[in-house]
């Protein structure tokens, strides 16, 4: 019992979850139907959890990329502009269509705007892997270049669009389930699937390591960062379409604005090194769900607007903090110390920790 | 309780400047030390014996308050002593010189020595101040060398001498010096070993830990021996013999060594009878600016050729070319009669070359992957990534190399990085094993491990050879040279000077060449036409 608590302790996602839980708690105490979950006379699932589901969604797919970004020691900054570009792309292609609601004309523009996406991801991992740019550097000019692009697309415009085909990926519902959820779902398994299941993973995290043992040990490093770019930038613009979907308009300035800033923090908070190596999509998910739950928070707690910011900042500081080794170490010190104190006097009962 | 011989009369001091004892420190799974005591006397050089996982690091790591103790007493001058961290440590004295050099090159050597307590004035540093402070440190280790020239400008050797000065200016009462020569050639630690002895004289209690038995019987007034986390015992240098230390630190008979060089003795009888095997890979005029003049070199299947040359000589350089680490100017190599082009070491994985570099850390074991991930890596990395190896054959491939190679770890899921110098270097032999090649380039595959595990890969190689496996084999021990190659070529300054066929060839024999065999003329011409 000592020791499966110690081992639950000293797991890299028991701190994010208990922050998940606390966070949850908090919103329970608040609202006390907070958990509940109801079908409405459409049979689809409403509550807030389902709006947690849905609404973390984007950001849970640009964080699955993200992830294996960093595992290979990079970063992408470029995934909110591309958020934005594939909105535009998507949008323009629908209002320049006759057939605004066809499915037909949907897929296409869902089409076209993934592959403008895919070549987009490729250049970010050209410039990293040939020229050998550093990534914070190569995703920066797509970070800041993009908006001018998506820019360029919409012609200066806030595009509207009403289609029904198209609003159902930000807000349609599949079984009772929020189309978005679902799609960040099958995401996750996919690369998880990907992943884990081929030597991606395994690649990845080498290279992330150790770059030139890497290479002497025959590793293409350069094929696995165009992939990871590349995959990254698809799932930041399948993100845009749904975040271009929900707000049924294309807004080449504010589309995915700070996204990629939630989607690293999503990552770090899940235990993944910036440093590159070993990564957990497990984590990212529980990173994502604490990020979109403190989002949620701020609303029910009724934490004013203007304050909202640095109350996210104050729960990422606890978070970070918890997670770190120093003070991991720190806490270990003070729980043997308190174990020995409980120890010493009367040996025969039960210390709380190992 | 171990047996401790009785304090022998340290002259001058009697008193010991470190006293540590019943020290203890257990990691998960581990007791890496389990009540040891250890003990420094001033003006003496005390070597730390043991094989790699012995303790010596934890010790080491101990005492300069990396690793704080679960149980036991560190006296540092009699008072007792709990350092939080290294920075503790050296304020009371306690000074360490890492085996890899922990200094900064791209800054000044003045620079690295006063890192940290850079003479100050009116709020900045004092550049002039400082200069002439790590002039004077580096005059009183005869150091001729230009305080304002970039560190890495310097050789290795001189970077650790920098880094005994960097260390010596805290007014050091204990110099820790670990693996302080294992990258220094036989002048070099000439070198370190009169700066140790002037040290001594000053009164510094210094602890030396090294490989080579040759130095320490040469430096070191006293040893003590650790195996498995315990303590065997302390010992007068003068009082051991070497067989004895040996039997003590790896706590079996030798046996396994010495029948080791039999069995390859006369092997090598039968091997210089027979008709000379196959060439597997021939070099023609090779070369790399800066790095390596056009060398020539064959190697036969299941022929073992000797690199020998001191540090510096072209041997790590040769290595890389032929693993295609790095990629030749000129020249052509042809693998079973066939020219080839390596311009990477994933073409020359293609042709069953496997480089294992000398930089284990660095260049070679990916520390944070499991042992299991390890051993597949390069295997995998050929099939490429959608061709995964399954698991259960991967767990076969690790099950049956830990075992053959003897590699010490509680399961093949664990991290490499918590394993052994000796152990990460077989983790990183079994890798190129798992991919069957045809020519394994094994650059100091025995540097910085411990007397059984070198006998391991020794034995290894010959039976590798035996087996119809190239080997290209490197190792600034010549013994081990002479004891594992069937032809030794002998490179210095950059350039192939001889290829011996190993025959009666003594140490003195290879030194001598080492020294002063002539550059093959026919090359020479080669280069000047």
């Amino acid at each position: 019992m000592k020791n499966a608590v110690g081992r639950a302790v000293a797991h890299r996602l028991f701190w994010p979850l208990v922050m998940l839980v606390v966070l949850l708690a908090i919103n329970v105490v608040a609202v006390p139907g907070f958990l509940s979950i109801t079908v409405n006379n459409e049979g689809h699932l409403f509550g807030s959890v389902i709006d947690i589901l849905r609404n973390g969604a984007p950001t849970l797919m640009i964080a699955v990329g993200m992830t294996l970004v960093i595992a290979t020691r990079g970063i992408d900054l470029s995934v909110g502009s591309l958020c934005a570009i594939a909105g535009a792309m998507a949008c323009s292609i629908i209002l320049g269509s006759p057939t605004p609601n066809a499915v037909g004309t949907v897929t296409v523009a869902v089409l076209v705007a993934l592959a403008l996406a895919l070549v987009l991801g490729l250049w970010n991992g050209f410039l990293v892997s040939v020229l050998g740019i550093q990534p914070i550097i190569a995703t920066l000019i797509l970070m800041t270049a993009g908006r001018g692009i998506a820019m360029l697309i919409t012609e200066g415009q806030i595009l509207t669009v009403q289609s029904d085909p198209f609003k159902f990926l930000g807000s349609g519902f599949i079984v009772g389930i929020p189309v978005a959820t679902i799609v960040a779902a099958v995401i996750l398994a996919l690369v998880a699937l990907l992943t884990r299941r081929t030597a991606l993973g395994l690649l990845i995290e080498s290279v992330g390591i150790n770059p030139e043992a890497s290479r002497q040990a025959g590793v293409r490093a350069r094929g696995l960062l165009f992939t990871v770019y590349a995959l990254s930038a698809v799932l930041a613009a399948i993100a845009g379409l749904i975040l271009t979907s929900n707000q049924t308009a294309a807004d080449a300035n504010n589309t995915g604005l700070f996204i990629e800033l939630d989607a690293i923090l999503a990552v770090v908070i899940g235990g993944t090194s910036l440093n590159g190596g070993r990564y957990s999509l497990t984590g990212t998910l529980v990173g994502a769900l604490v990020i979109q739950t403190l989002v949620t928070t701020v609303y029910t707690v009724g934490i004013p607007p203007i304050a909202t910011m640095v109350f996210k900042a104050a729960v990422v500081t606890a978070v970070c903090l918890l997670q770190s080794p120093t003070t991991a170490a720190a806490l270990a010190r003070w729980r043997t110390r308190s174990a020995s104190r409980a120890a010493s006097p009367r040996p025969g009962e039960a210390v709380v920790s190992r | 309780m171990p047996d401790l011989t009785p304090a022998p009369d340290a002259g001058a001091s009697p008193a010991p400047v470190v006293d540590m004892t019943g020290i203890s420190i257990s990691f998960p799974g581990v007791k890496a030390l389990d009540g040891v005591d250890f003990r420094m006397f001033p003006g003496e050089v005390h070597s730390l014996m043991g094989e790699n996982g012995a303790g010596k690091s934890t010790l080491i790591k101990a005492l300069t308050g990396v690793y704080s103790v679960d149980s036991g007493v560190i006296r540092l001058a009699g008072k007792q002593v709990t350092f939080s961290g290294p920075a503790q440590a050296q304020a009371a004295g306690i000074s360490t010189v890492y085996q890899e050099v922990n200094l900064l090159g791209n800054l000044t050597v003045a620079e690295n020595v006063m890192l940290g307590r850079e003479p100050r004035r009116l709020g900045g540093i004092d550049w002039r101040a400082m200069r002439r402070r790590s002039a004077e440190i580096l005059q009183g280790l005869h150091l001729d060398i230009d305080p304002g020239s970039l560190l890495n400008s310097h050789s290795l050797a001189i970077q650790q001498l920098v880094a005994i000065a960097r260390a010596i200016d805290v007014q050091a009462k204990v110099l820790i010096l670990d693996e302080p020569t294992s990258s220094l050639d036989g002048e070099e630690v000439a070198e370190l070993f009169r700066v140790i002895r002037s040290l001594k004289d000053r009164g510094v209690a210094i602890l030396f830990v090294s490989h080579f038995l040759d130095q320490v019987y040469e430096i070191s007034d006293r040893l003590t021996v650790l195996r498995n986390g315990q303590l065997v015992g302390e010992y007068l240098t003068h009082e051991l013999l070497r067989i004895d230390l040996v039997q003590a630190m790896i706590g079996k008979e030798l046996s396994a060594l010495e029948d080791l060089g039999s069995r390859i003795h006369s092997a090598e009888k039968e091997a210089t009878s027979a008709a000379r095997p196959a060439t597997f890979l021939a070099a023609k005029a090779i070369s790399r600016k800066g790095a390596i003049a056009p060398v020539d070199l064959t190697i036969g299947a299941g022929e073992v050729v000797g690199l020998a040359g001191l540090l510096g000589s072209g041997r790590t350089e040769l290595a890389r070319l032929i693993g295609g680490v790095d990629h030749t100017d000129s020249g052509q190599l042809k693998v079973n009669g066939v020219p080839i082009r390596l311009r990477t070491p994933r073409q020359a994985i293609k042709h069953q070359i496997a480089y294992s570099s000398e930089n284990r850390r660095a260049e070679g074991i990916v520390d944070e992957l499991s042992v299991r991930d390890n051993i597949v890596l390069a295997l995998q990395a050929d099939r490429g990534w959608f061709r995964p190896i399954p698991r259960k054959r991967q767990d076969e491939l690790a099950a049956s190399y830990i075992e053959a190679l003897n590699i010490k770890t509680p399961n093949a899921d664990a991290l490499v990085r918590n394993l052994s110098g000796g152990n990460q270097q077989k983790v990183l032999l079994a890798r190129w094993l798992a991919i069957a090649p045809r020519l394994l380039i094994l650059d100091e595959p025995t540097r910085g491990i411990d007397v059984g595990a070198k006998a391991e890969i020794q034995k290894l190689v010959y039976s590798l050879a035996e087996n119809g496996m190239s080997v290209l084999f490197i190792s600034a021990e010549l013994e081990e040279v002479l004891r594992l190659a069937n032809r030794i070529v002998v490179l210095r300054d950059r350039r192939k000077v001889a290829d011996l066929p190993n025959d009666g060839l003594s140490v003195d024999d290879l030194l001598a060449v080492i020294a002063e065999g002539s550059v093959d003329p026919e090359l020479e011409s080669g280069v000047a036409s």
